[in-house]
């Protein structure tokens, strides 16, 4: 019985996902569950798997073994149609040089099938909501930094997606365009939309995620709510986060 | 496991031309200028030496090849240093991924864009050398659909090369080694008969050879280009499956 239940609740199942890169082992069989409408974010040092695991979800490749399943589709067999249901924001700045703000959404939004009157209706929409208003003819290169990651978030948008991956979303930011990103993800979460985060802020984590995986080394050290976090190991959660990860780099 | 399909391939083509529809202007002025510069410089400059070849104008034997050349050109520079830009600096490709599109829609969208690039590039030396009065025959239209097929081929080939060169500097290898000399000995500038027979070999094995005989013999009104036809037909399809396989190789680690 749980697990039917279970099974539609879940919008992400990991089971034992493993994923090699050559002799390389970014992620080591680890086990995690997103539920529908939560906030859950990735923690961990560099190189400890957590953009691997977004990109295994997003399916721009496959686990090298163990199951992944988004919206009870496999990731190695569904690509497209669970692609079409989720919104990706990036680590790195990908946006289109080539074309203008409005042009990158009208675009993107082609890639997903949307009609030309919708996607201009939801294009324009999107632009209010990341507040770039004014900037629809403005050329990509000439954006701030904060424009670019509100344009990419808006981007992540345009097909209304049921789950958006977040891969720090807001490195580099100034605190302004910080708090703006923050704002936003936090209407998305009360329209319901099911959100999951890599970050290297704490803060950030501990402000927007309902719960947390701490990673080191490809595995999962723990998962929990912040709350649960901080009051187990004591401290904020950068002081649970130190004391559970990075030993061997510590050590070496 | 290969998931292509031609709508999705078709956006990000859609996706490539409404970035060239921005740009095109100045694209455009600068690969007709070069094959025009070519057609006059020797057409008119050695053409006034060698008179003419197998009793016809200088300038009217070489005409048709400059098709061939211009559309080569362009298929090659969309999809080794096009493609390549798109992949690595401004991480287009990640930005395409993360949608409905896979890797097998993306190269062939990748591949029907440069092949389109060819026809545009082609067609419009057609069109130039048909108003200088160098094409006898409306045969030459036969040249459209026969350019996409040439396209692919050199687009595919492109695509290879951009799926295992280290970085953009190897592309001079490409353009050094296999397009110039394809270039040269194509018998665009002259008949290959004269020359020592291993040269003919060679060009056989080239995409080029093959589509200099089309558009040479068309713009000529000659029908004999059957087996020429059946050649670029043979290879695009032998080729087709590497940039496919290459590519994903190169982009899904």
């Amino acid at each position: 019985m749980p697990d039917v239940i279970m099974g539609h609740m879940n919008v992400v199942t990991a089971k034992k996902l493993t994923k090699d890169y050559d002799s390389f082992r970014a992620v080591d069989g680890i086990d995690f569950e997103l539920v529908r409408g939560e906030f859950f974010g990735f923690l961990g040092p560099n190189g400890a798997g957590k953009t691997t695991v977004m990109r295994v979800i997003y399916c721009f490749m496959p686990p090298s073994s163990g199951q992944v399943s988004v919206f009870d589709m496999d990731v190695a067999k569904d690509a497209s149609r669970i692609k079409a249901r989720i919104g990706v924001m990036p680590q790195e700045d990908n946006l289109d040089p080539d074309l203008n703000v409005i042009e990158n959404l009208i675009v993107y939004a082609r890639y997903f099938d949307i009609p030309k009157r919708e996607a201009l209706r939801s294009a324009s929409e999107l632009l209010s909501f990341v507040e770039l208003e004014g900037k629809a003819r403005t050329k990509v290169g000439n954006l701030s930094g904060g424009m670019k990651r509100r344009l990419i978030l808006a981007r992540a948008l345009i097909n209304n997606p049921e789950l958006l991956i977040l891969d720090e979303p807001t490195t580099g930011l100034d605190p302004h365009s910080r708090h703006a990103v923050w704002d936003k993800l936090k209407q998305l979460k009360e329209k319901n939309t099911t959100l999951v985060l890599t970050t290297h802020y704490m803060e950030e984590a501990e402000r927007l995620c309902d719960r947390v995986a701490i990673m080191d080394a490809g595995k999962i050290v723990t998962v929990d709510t912040p709350s649960t976090l901080m009051r187990m190991h004591g401290g904020n959660l950068e002081d649970v986060y130190l004391k559970l990860t990075g030993k061997d780099l510590i050590m070496s | 496991m290969i998931s292509l399909n031609l709508g999705r391939a078709f956006r990000v083509w859609q996706r490539n031309f409404t970035v060239y529809t921005k740009l095109y202007l100045s694209s455009l002025a600068l690969n007709f200028v070069e094959p025009v510069l070519y057609l006059a410089a020797l057409g008119l400059g050695l053409g006034a030496f060698v008179k003419a070849i197998n009793g016809v104008p200088y300038i009217k034997f070489i005409a048709p090849g400059i098709i061939a050349s211009s559309s080569m050109f362009a298929a090659i520079y969309e999809c080794t240093y096009g493609t390549y830009v798109r992949m690595t600096f401004q991480k287009t490709f990640d930005a395409i991924l993360a949608t409905p599109i896979n890797v097998e829609d993306l190269i062939a969208g990748e591949l029907m864009w440069g092949a389109t690039k060819s026809v545009i590039y082609g067609t419009i030396i057609m069109i130039v050398i048909s108003a200088f009065g160098l094409v006898d025959s409306s045969f030459v239209l036969f040249i459209i659909p026969l350019l996409f097929v040439t396209g692919l081929i050199f687009a595919e080939i492109s695509v290879i090369f951009v799926a295992i060169v280290p970085g953009i500097d190897s592309f001079n290898y490409f353009y050094t080694l296999l397009m110039t000399p394809m270039f040269l000995f194509s018998g665009i500038f002259f008949p290959l008969d004269n020359l020592p027979p291993a040269v003919l070999k060679v060009a056989f094995f080239t995409p080029l050879y093959h589509l200099v005989n089309i558009c040479r013999s068309l713009a000529a009104g000659s029908p004999r280009v059957i087996w020429d036809i059946v050649w670029v037909l043979v290879v695009a399809v032998l080729l087709a499956p590497y940039p496919f396989r290459l590519m994903r190789r190169r982009i899904v680690k």
